[in-house]
């Protein structure tokens, strides 16, 4: 990496990479289209306005990488929200803790009945998630609910609030193998409007967190920003430059972006920046052509044919059939965090996959590996 | 006109088999292009990905594509990290498969899936200590080549290029060098991106090659497994005919050494 780029979270970082996506032209995208090695200059101007005009020619590039790497398969997960108890009060959440949300935490029962359905759609992959209230979900919670899942998922996952390495170790040893956690904004000023108490407001505690669980030696560690919260193409520059720490130092973990994007609809949260779908695919065909090996995951926030439109372009992971509150899906369900756009059922996303000449694929690890 | 590859069939731990041809299982879009390059190719060894497929479900995509009567199930341990791992993968498959043969995958970069030289070989030592036939995914170190196969594996599988990248050849330096001193087989595996490439590896002397990405992301992959069949078979016949040494001039006979005239002969 370019030595004289600012370490990950130095306060001038965001006008140096902001700099640099704005004073890219369209000779520099269409080298950083062909190059084969690309450093944080080229994806800065795969991520520029001046790129906007050349998406197809990215979308063929990054579609050929993908089938390359990955070949033609999407990796289907469903998310679990265990509990919804928060102490933070972000602005653009519904879990937010000033809110009416009615909050819930699952005991080990109703734990084992939503996995039981969610085994029963043909679910491998589990995506456990909590909000940050560690009085109520303690880590020993989190980690009995992983080693419930371990024993009946071939793969469990976390998103949930940021623990030390001793909490991610011992995660990993109930049979962890993922963990996701969204910087949310890496522009400090807006983290600190959109995040104005409670634990979640320490940014750079925040930052350094995907970093500790891979040194506890979870297998992926995924990260991202929730766009439109301040100028995605900024953005994309950080989860460049912190993909690419990551991996520099913790090379035995695969690295995995998620792009959820907030928009200006009613309970969809405050998008203060909001970004067109034209825009989200530059993202992600960026993010593709950039790390040609990293998984990019896709939720149920985005519509139906977006969502059909982006197979093959990067997405390898997707998740399907969502409900967004804890027993939300063979309980009554309470409090979502966010409003699901595609809310079809996994087996019509699975045809949906199937019909675009793809593998739906629910299984892409064994428990065994963390036996 | 007789077959010569039906009498020249490929042995692994006493084994024979008919096609040098072996085929991994991954990145197929459609079960029915899995189950069309299988039937094209001919190949009697098919690699699935324990990490991938649901081996005790019958009814798993992959594996119902396939047929274990004409082709060997031969799971790899894909995905390990480490030595441990990779002989804990390779056991629960055995149980399930019901054979002890596997392709040995220690991987520890989730990226260029490189092959981990060490617990590589610490795991062949523990699997072919309890029983298993190991084929080896390594890189194409000529010396680890023979700790591998000094540690009881029944091939080794030297890698071209990195795996899924179509790079052709790119270590057939080192690559010769295995086949000249290996004795037990050698496989050729990742990187090779094309039917002539495969044949490029069976002329020199590899006795088969395995191959995935090239065959699973083409434009027609049953179409491109069968390419891939004939090419190898050409490599083999080459191979087994002797290839004529190139050479860019017409040569004459002792132009250096006539001077000796008969006298010393």
């Amino acid at each position: 990496m370019n030595p004289d780029l600012p370490a990950l979270g130095d306060e001038g970082s965001w006008e140096q990479f902001r700099e640099m996506v704005y004073g890219a032209s369209r000779r520099d995208v269409l080298r950083a289209i062909a190059s084969d090695s690309l450093e944080l200059p080229q994806l800065a101007a795969l991520l520029s306005p001046a790129a906007s005009g050349e998406l197809e020619a990215m979308a063929q590039r990054a579609s050929r990488v993908t089938l390359r790497r990955f070949g033609r398969v999407v990796v289907l997960y469903t998310p679990l929200y265990i509990s919804n108890e928060c102490a933070n009060p972000c602005t653009y959440c519904g879990f937010a803790a000033r809110r009416g949300t009615p909050r819930r935490t699952l005991t080990a029962e109703e734990i084992q009945q939503e996995s039981s359905q969610l085994l029963d759609e043909g679910f491998g992959h589990v995506l456990l998630l909590t909000g940050e209230q560690p009085k109520l979900a303690p880590v020993s919670y989190i980690r009995d609910a992983v080693a419930s899942c371990h024993g009946r998922f071939s793969s469990v996952g976390v998103e949930i609030y940021p623990l030390d390495e001793a909490g991610y170790a011992q995660l990993v040893g109930a049979g962890c193998d993922a963990l996701t956690l969204y910087q949310e904004t890496y522009h400090q000023p807006t983290y600190a409007a959109v995040h104005p108490g409670g634990p979640k407001a320490d940014f750079h505690g925040r930052l350094a967190a995907p970093a500790r669980a891979a040194a506890a030696g979870m297998r992926s560690v995924g990260i991202g920003a929730l766009l439109g919260l301040a100028d995605w193409r900024v953005e994309g520059m950080f989860l460049g430059q912190h993909g690419r720490g990551l991996k520099h130092r913790y090379w035995q973990s695969r690295l995995s972006i998620g792009f959820p994007r907030l928009r200006d609809e009613p309970g969809a949260g405050l998008a203060l920046q909001s970004l067109s779908q034209r825009d989200l695919v530059q993202m992600i065909t960026a993010m593709r052509i950039f790390f040609p090996d990293a998984d990019l995951v896709l939720s149920t926030r985005e519509d139906a044919a977006f969502r059909d439109g982006i197979v093959g372009l990067g997405i390898t992971r997707m998740s399907a059939g969502s409900r967004t509150s804890p027993g939300g899906y063979s309980l009554e369900g309470s409090g979502d965090q966010f409003p699901v756009t595609d809310d079809r059922s996994p087996a019509q996303i699975s045809e949906m996959i199937a019909g675009k000449g793809f593998e739906p694929v629910w299984k892409d690890w064994d428990r065994e590996f963390l036996a | 006109m007789e077959d010569s590859t039906l009498t020249d069939a490929l042995v692994f731990a006493g084994r024979s088999f008919g096609s040098r041809l072996l085929l991994g299982t991954g990145k197929f879009g459609r079960p029915e292009q899995l189950s069309g390059a299988v039937e094209e190719s001919a190949s009697e060894i098919v690699t699935v990905a324990v990490r991938r497929v649901n081996l005790e479900d019958p009814e798993d995509p992959t594996l119902s594509a396939l047929d274990p009567e004409r082709a060997l199930i031969l799971p790899n341990t894909s995905g390990a990290r480490d030595g441990e791992e990779a002989v804990r993968i390779a056991t629960v498959a055995a149980a399930i498969v019901g054979h002890k043969w596997v392709k040995l995958e220690v991987t520890p970069d989730p990226d260029y899936l490189l092959p981990d030289p060490i617990g590589t070989l610490e795991a062949a030592r523990i699997l072919v200590e309890r029983g298993f036939i190991v084929l080896p995914y390594m890189n194409a170190d000529p010396v680890l080549a023979r700790h591998l196969e000094a540690a009881g594996c029944a091939a080794v599988m030297p890698l071209a290029a990195p795996i899924g990248t179509n790079n052709g050849l790119k270590t057939i330096d080192q690559i010769r060098i295995i086949i000249e001193q290996a004795s037990v087989p050698v496989v050729v595996d990742a990187g090779l991106g094309a039917p002539s490439h495969a044949a490029a590896a069976m002329e020199l002397g590899a006795d088969a090659v395995l191959v995935n990405t090239a065959i699973a992301t083409a434009g027609d992959p049953p179409a491109m497994a069968r390419a891939f069949a004939r090419a190898v078979r050409a490599g083999r016949e080459a191979h087994l005919a002797g290839l004529a040494g190139a050479s860019h001039r017409a040569s004459a006979s002792s132009p250096l050494t006539g001077f000796l005239g008969e006298r010393e002969a």
